[in-house]
């Protein structure tokens, strides 16, 4: 009984807190705090260690988060490719990489705003939280990869159907009910991590600059229509 | 024919004396706040030298500026279209402040709170970012007036292309010369920073041509810092935003000349609207480096000539504006006389802000051990001033020698007459012969003088009515927009939330 209500809290009741709240304050803080939509980057302050640890952890995490976002949308697609053992090989270590890359990425991240005092003045309590979240999160991704392979195709059979059951209102945890620890983990801190991510740094990633591709190179204002 | 306006500045460096009154009048307004301390918008820097930050003008460093390629596209240098997305996450050309300086204080406490000991307690820099005591290694104006100069003078990006035994004159004893060259933003008319901003945040206002940065769409994406190659855009270390001059906008909007002109003991700055043709600044960007002098004033329009009147009106231009242009002094140093230049026009920015190349003392030769003039000459020719042509030609023309040399051959024309006039120990017929040559007429060079010698703040600065009072005109019906905001609301009032 209090198993099936520990399953309900974390796995139904957390993730609608968390989905809501970043869904309200993320909008919420665009709409009302515009100027704090900023990547905050740190790179004047040191530029040389900031290259080996924010470009690997960039290029790590967007991938892995890319993966996960597939995985949940097209799960019949990814199950389709892995049906060839070689393709399945592919996927599976080249997602490992992206993660050790993430992670790699993100110690040299943490040691550099630890180590350099200008960049520890410019760190919050906030980006230590983040930091902290992050670390425990690609860890335990990465020790998922590790010790439960082929996580493509079993997420694809069992965390997708529950992803989609949040999504359309009617949460079912049988899907998930059964999954090893460290799992299980990994999915609270990923929704603990949407639910705090519109009162971080993490926001600039909404902001990214796409129209600069096709916008015209300069930028005129005028303070009103032009005749 | 698309006609628009151009606050733009001449700088005349023959007059600057290099009190730094203008970087402080700057500082104070503007940036002396925490995230700002480094930055200076207005600097004045020593010439030959290194420059703030160190060797700005070396774009093989800093990657700042346009570069044209074989097939006739204009690209920016760092990070353009293709090269920001793998690039945004580490920005590879951007500066770090060890390329400025890292800004400090003095630690005044202790001279109050020191323990008792045997030795006076001292006041230690340190780091106002930090905190932490640091040893300064460099500074703004670190190389003030040549200090330092087997470091910073003999580095100067402009000496390329000098012999040898020019750069040795330079720096030798009793030979040496500098001359100052105060910075701003340039606002220019094809600026770097806006076209390589990812967010759209850096604008150019459409009436007067100031360049801004939008601070609520500022992603901090470091793009544009590394772009302008007058490395004159700076990151915010505490806001995370970039920040530039924003040629006092303010003051200028109520009339005012923005606060380093204001101050500027020398009276060496000018402003004024200058008409162009946007059109056509694609074209005249692309042009060879030999070109660009004349094709950056080939953009710039007569505002006298009634079809350029008519074109500016049609346009929307306000007739004040139009008037100001008329009277701008910056049109008459730029355009009609021809002796205001843009400095480093090979960046491909067309920067509107124009310089008046330095005259600089006789240079002395030496043999047997004594120091004596080359030239018995009152005036001596202007191949033999101390300052090499080819780095005032570095600076001003694109490496070309024609634009520097002309603007120095009417501004030597001009003292000859006013010798003639005043002194009278010259020929009329040789200052005539001067004037001549340098393609001067008397009246012509009387008007040099007078707007050089013996201006007045109004010749100065003649500030177009900016009419920001119609930025609402323009968008709503005045007596609509006051029932429904009433009073102190910039938008409309809801009822709720």
């Amino acid at each position: 009984m209090s198993k099936h209500f520990f399953d309900q809290f974390l796995f139904v009741a957390l993730p609608y807190v968390c989905l809501f709240t970043f869904f309200l304050m993320t909008i919420y803080r665009y709409r009302m705090q515009s100027f704090s939509y900023s990547s905050l980057s740190s790179q004047l302050l040191e530029n040389k260690h900031h290259f080996w640890s924010v470009v690997p952890f960039h290029y790590g995490i967007l991938a892995i988060t890319a993966g996960h976002f597939i995985a949940f949308l097209i799960p019949r697609s990814v199950l389709a490719w892995n049906s060839h053992p070689v393709r399945l090989y592919v996927l599976e270590v080249s997602a490992l990489i992206f993660g050790l890359l993430t992670l790699v990425g993100l110690v040299g991240l943490i040691v550099r705003r630890f180590s350099n005092t200008k960049i520890r003045k410019v760190t919050t309590p906030t980006d230590w939280i983040l930091f902290a979240m992050l670390l425990v999160q690609t860890a335990s991704g990465v020790s998922v990869a590790l010790l439960y392979p082929w996580g493509s195709s079993w997420f694809a059979t069992s965390l997708s159907p529950y992803l989609w059951s949040i999504f359309m209102l009617s949460p079912d945890v049988t899907y998930i009910a059964a999954m090893p620890h460290l799992v299980k983990l990994h999915i609270v801190l990923a929704f603990l991590t949407i639910g705090f991510f519109p009162f971080t740094r993490l926001v600039h990633v909404l902001v990214i600059p796409n129209p600069y591709l096709w916008r015209k190179p300069q930028v005129v204002r005028w303070y009103g229509y032009r005749k | 024919m698309n006609i628009r306006s151009q606050v733009s500045m001449v700088f005349h460096l023959d007059k600057c004396i290099g009190c730094h009154t203008c970087s402080i009048a700057c500082k104070n307004v503007w940036t002396d706040r925490k995230g700002a301390e480094y930055m200076w918008w207005n600097n004045v820097e020593t010439k030959p030298g290194t420059g703030y930050p160190t060797k700005w003008e070396d774009q093989d460093k800093y990657k700042g500026g346009w570069e044209t390629n074989g097939n006739g596209k204009l690209n920016i240098k760092s990070t353009g279209r293709a090269k920001i997305i793998p690039n945004i996450f580490h920005n590879p050309h951007m500066p770090s402040m060890d390329d400025y300086y890292e800004p400090w204080t003095y630690d005044y406490q202790n001279l109050f709170n020191a323990k008792e000991g045997a030795d006076q307690p001292t006041a230690e820099p340190i780091s106002l970012i930090d905190g932490q005591k640091i040893d300064v290694q460099a500074g703004p104006n670190w190389d003030d007036d040549l200090g330092g100069s087997p470091i910073y003078a003999e580095n100067d990006p402009n000496l390329k292309g000098l012999t040898e035994q020019q750069r040795m004159q330079l720096s030798s004893v009793e030979r040496l010369v500098f001359f100052y060259l105060p910075r701003i933003c340039n606002h220019c008319l094809n600026p770097c920073c806006v076209a390589s901003c990812p967010s759209g945040a850096i604008y150019k206002r459409g009436e007067d041509g100031i360049v801004l940065i939008d601070q609520q769409r500022c992603r901090a994406w470091r793009s544009c810092v590394a772009a302008c190659p007058y490395k004159k855009t700076y990151f915010n270390w505490f806001t995370g935003k970039s920040e530039k001059c924003i040629l006092c906008y303010p003051r200028l909007e109520t009339g005012q000349a923005p606060a380093c002109f204001h101050s500027c003991v020398g009276r060496i700055r000018y402003l004024g609207v200058l008409l162009y043709d946007a059109d056509r600044l694609e074209e005249v960007a692309k042009l060879p480096d030999d070109q660009l002098v004349e094709g950056q004033r080939s953009l710039i329009l007569n505002p006298h000539d009634p079809a350029v009147i008519a074109a500016a009106k049609k346009a929307g231009i306000s007739d004040g504006v139009i008037d100001s242009a008329q009277k701008s002094p910056v049109y008459r140093f730029v355009m009609e006389w021809k002796i205001a230049l843009p400095p480093h026009v090979e960046y491909r920015t067309l920067p509107m802000l124009f310089y008046v190349p330095p005259m600089s003392p006789v240079q002395a030769s030496k043999s047997d051990d004594t120091i004596h003039h080359d030239t018995e000459d009152l005036f001596h020719d202007i191949d033999s001033a101390r300052v090499p042509m080819k780095f005032l030609a570095n600076l001003f023309g694109a490496g070309h020698e024609g634009q520097v040399r002309y603007a120095l051959a009417k501004q030597k024309a001009v003292r000859w007459h006013r010798r003639a006039e005043t002194v009278g120990d010259v020929s009329r017929e040789l200052a005539d012969r001067m004037l001549q040559e340098a393609n001067c007429t008397r009246e012509e060079a009387e008007a040099i003088y007078k707007l050089t010698a013996l201006c007045t703040f109004e010749d100065r600065f003649v500030i177009p009515p900016m009419h920001r009072e119609q930025a609402i005109e323009m968008m709503k019906e005045p007596h609509e927009h006051r029932e429904e905001a009433g009073f102190g609301f910039v938008g409309g009032l809801r009822r709720g939330l």
